[in-house]
C-alpha cells in the first residue's frame, strides 16, 4: 500500500505531467453536502484538453459544486461525500493514492472574487513555484514574469511587483490571481465565475486571456453571463437541479439547443 | 405598484406630504441618538481619565532614579526603590506569557482552522469558564500543583498561575481573530496546493498577526496587574532575587502590601509603583502597536 502510494505520486509527477495532455472527465459523479444532500446527480462530462468548457445554468443548480470536484476543492468542507469518478488523463484523482496537494498543483482553480495574498504582487506569484520547493532568485524572478506576462499583466505592475497586491484594481486582482494559478504550470484551470465583479473592459481582457491560454490548458469556466460563453466556449454544459441536462459545442446549444429546457434557459424564458 | 411605492422612502415622502415633518422628526432622533452616543463615552473615559491623572500627580511625585535602582530601605527610613519588584514582575510576567502564549494560541488555532465536534465543543466551553474563574482561585490551583509538591513559594508558582489566567484571553481573542480571516484565503492557498497546515502558518496567521498581538498585549497587560494569584504563589521578596525557585516580590503584591501599611511613606512609594506599574503596560502596548503598524506598512 505504501509502495503504491509513492508510485501514484510519481504517475503524477514529471515528467509524466509533461506529457499530460490536460484532458478531464467525470462519471456518474454526485455529490451530497452535509453527508445527505445531494447537490449534483450522477454527471458524466468530458472536458477536452486545448478548449474551453463553459458551464452554464441558473444559481444553485451545481456549478460551483461540479468545478470544485474537479480539484477536489468539495473535500474543504465538511460533511461532504463525492461519488463516482473523475478523471485527469487516465488518473482517477479520487483514488486513495492520489496525493491531492500535487493534483491542485496541475488543476488551478480561480475564484469568483480576487483572493490575492495580502503580500506582494512578487510574493503572490512566487507563493506555488517556492512550495513546489524552487529556491533560486532568479528561476522565481522569471516565473513570475513569465506568468504575469501569461496573464497579461506583465505592462501594468512590472515597476511594482514589490508593492502590495491588495493596491490593484479588482480586475488586475483578477489577473494576478490567474497568473499565481499559471505560476506552477498546471495542466486544467478551473474559473468559477471569474469576471462576475468586474467590469466590462476587465471582462474582456480576461476572455481575451482565456483564448490564448487554451492553446495550452485544459480551461472549465463557470459563467452567469451567456454571452461570455458564446463568446468564448468551445463546448457548454447545461446544468439545471443538480443535473447535467445537455453538452455539446457552444454554437449548437445556443442556436439549436435539444431539450426545451435549454432552449428555455438560453433563450432567457427561465429562472 | 402604487402600494409599493408608499413603502420607499421616496414614495412615502412625496405621497403624504409630510415631507418636512418627517424630516425634522428624523433629525431631532438623529441629534438624540448622536447625543446619547457622547455621553456614554464620556462615562466611560471620565473615570478612566481621572483615575489616570490622580496616579500621575501622586506617583511622579514618588519617582526618582533611586526609585528604579534601589531595593526597598526599613520602614523608619526615607528614600528607597523597588528594584526587586520591577525585575520580579518582569520576571513574572514573561514567564506567565512563556507558558500561557503558545498553550493559548495554539489551543485557538486549533479551534479556529480544525477543531470540530465534541472536542473542540468541550475546549471552547474549558476556555470560557477559565476566564470567568476568579484569579485568586487560580492561585489556589496554581499553589496545589505548584507550591504544595516544592514545598515553598516561589516565582515558578506565580508564574505558572499568571500563565493559566492568560491562556482563556489569548485563546478567545486569537480564535476570533483566525475566524476574521476569510475563507477565500484559505481556499486560495488551498487551490495552488498548499498543504492545510501551511495555509495555516503561512496564509492565516500572517492574516491575523497584528489582531493577534493586540490580543496578546492586552492579556499581558492584564496578568501584570494580578495580585490575588501571586499571593499564594510568588509571594513576596525583601530581597533582590532572580531565581525561579525562591519566592520573588513584584509590583502589584508590593503595592497591595504598602498600601494596607499604616505608614505614610509606603503609601508613597505604592503610588509610585503604580505609576510604574500602568507606564509599563502602556507603553508595552504603545510599542507592539508601533511595531505591528510598521510591519504591516513594510507588507503595503
Ligand atoms: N457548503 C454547502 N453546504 C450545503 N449546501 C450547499 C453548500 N454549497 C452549496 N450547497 C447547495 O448545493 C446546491 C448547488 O450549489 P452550487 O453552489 O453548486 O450552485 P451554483 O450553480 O454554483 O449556483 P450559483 O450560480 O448561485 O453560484 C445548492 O442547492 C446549494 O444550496
Ligand atoms: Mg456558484
Amino acid at each position: 500500500m505504501v509502495v503504491e502510494h509513492v508510485e501514484y505520486r510519481e504517475v503524477i509527477h514529471p515528467p509524466v505531467v509533461e506529457s499530460m495532455t490536460g484532458q478531464m472527465r467525470t462519471e456518474n459523479l454526485s455529490v451530497f453536502y452535509d453527508k445527505t444532500r445531494q447537490a449534483l446527480f450522477d454527471v458524466t462530462l468530458e472536458m477536452p484538453a486545448r478548449s474551453i468548457t463553459a458551464l452554464i445554468g441558473p444559481s444553485g443548480c451545481g456549478k460551483s459544486t461540479f468545478i470544485r470536484a474537479l480539484n477536489r476543492m468539495n473535500e474543504v468542507i465538511p460533511g461532504t461525500v463525492t461519488t463516482g469518478r473523475v478523471y485527469l488523463d487516465d488518473i482517477q484523482i479520487y483514488d486513495k493514492r492520489v496525493d491531492v496537494v500535487l493534483l491542485r498543483r496541475l488543476v488551478g482553480m480561480v475564484f469568483q472574487r480576487p483572493n490575492p495574498f495580502p503580500r506582494s504582487i512578487w510574493e503572490n506569484i512566487a507563493y506555488g513555484p517556492r512550495l513546489a520547493g524552487i529556491r533560486k532568485r532568479s528561476e522565481l524572478d522569471r516565473i513570475v514574469e513569465e506568468s504575469l506576462r501569461k496573464a497579461a499583466l506583465w505592462d501594468e505592475v512590472k515597476d511594482r511587483l514589490h508593492e502590495s497586491a491588495l493596491g490593484l484594481s479588482g480586475g488586475q486582482q483578477q489577473r494576478l490571481c490567474i497568473a499565481r494559478a499559471l505560476a506552477v504550470n498546471p495542466r486544467v484551470l478551473l474559473l468559477d465565475e471569474p469576471a462576475a465583479a468586474l467590469d466590462p473592459i476587465a471582462t474582456g481582457r480576461i476572455e481575451e486571456l482565456l483564448l490564448q491560454l487554451k492553446e495550452e490548458l485544459t480551461i472549465v469556466i463557470v459563467t452567469h453571463n451567456l454571452q461570455q460563453a458564446g463568446r468564448i466556449a468551445d463546448r457548454t454544459a447545461f446544468f439545471l437541479l443538480g443535473r447535467l441536462i445537455e453538452v455539446g459545442p457552444t454554437a449548437r446549444i445556443f442556436e439549436n439547443p435539444g431539450d426545451e429546457r435549454t432552449e428555455a434557459y438560453v433563450t432567457g424564458r427561465f429562472g | 405598484m402604487k402600494d409599493v411605492s408608499v413603502f420607499t422612502p421616496a414614495g412615502r415622502l412625496l405621497s403624504s406630504g409630510l415631507v418636512s415633518a418627517v424630516y425634522r422628526r428624523r433629525r431631532l432622533m438623529d441629534l438624540l441618538m448622536t447625543g446619547l452616543a457622547g455621553l456614554a463615552v464620556l462615562v466611560a473615559v471620565v473615570p478612566l481619565f481621572s483615575i489616570l491623572i490622580s496616579v500621575a500627580i501622586r506617583g511622579l511625585s514618588a519617582l526618582n532614579l533611586d526609585f528604579f535602582t534601589k531595593m526597598p530601605v526599613p520602614i523608619g527610613e526615607t528614600g528607597g526603590g523597588v528594584l526587586n519588584a520591577i525585575v520580579g514582575s518582569g520576571i513574572l510576567v514573561g514567564l506567565g506569557t512563556l507558558i500561557g502564549l503558545p498553550i493559548g494560541l495554539l489551543s485557538a488555532i486549533y479551534l479556529a482552522e480544525y477543531g470540530r465536534g465534541r472536542l473542540a465543543d468541550t475546549i471552547r466551553l474549558f476556555t470560557e469558564v477559565m476566564s470567568g474563574v476568579p484569579s485568586i482561585v487560580v492561585g489556589i490551583f496554581a499553589y496545589a500543583i505548584v507550591v504544595r509538591p516544592l514545598h515553598h513559594f516561589s516565582a515558578l508558582a506565580g508564574g505558572v498561575a499568571l500563565g493559566i489566567l492568560m491562556i482563556p484571553v489569548v485563546t478567545r481573542t486569537a480564535e476570533e481573530m483566525i475566524r476574521m480571516v476569510p475563507q477565500s484565503l484559505r481556499e486560495a492557498g488551498l487551490a495552488l496546493g498548499l498543504p492545510r497546515w501551511r495555509v495555516t502558518v503561512s496564509i492565516v496567521l500572517p492574516s491575523a498577526a497584528s489582531g493577534i498581538v493586540t490580543g496578546a498585549m492586552l492579556a499581558v497587560a492584564r496578568i501584570a496587574g494580578e495580585t490575588a494569584p501571586l499571593l499564594f504563589t510568588a509571594l513576596n521578596n525583601a530581597f533582590f532575587s532572580t531565581s525561579l525557585l525562591r519566592p520573588i516580590a513584584s509590583l502589584p503584591v508590593q503595592i497591595y502590601t504598602y498600601a494596607t501599611s499604616p505608614y505614610e511613606e509606603l503609601h508613597r512609594i505604592a503610588w509610585g509603583a503604580v505609576f510604574v506599574l500602568v507606564m509599563m503596560v502602556l507603553i508595552t502596548n504603545l510599542l507592539t502597536r508601533l511595531a505591528v503598524r510598521s510591519g504591516y506598512e513594510m507588507k503595503r
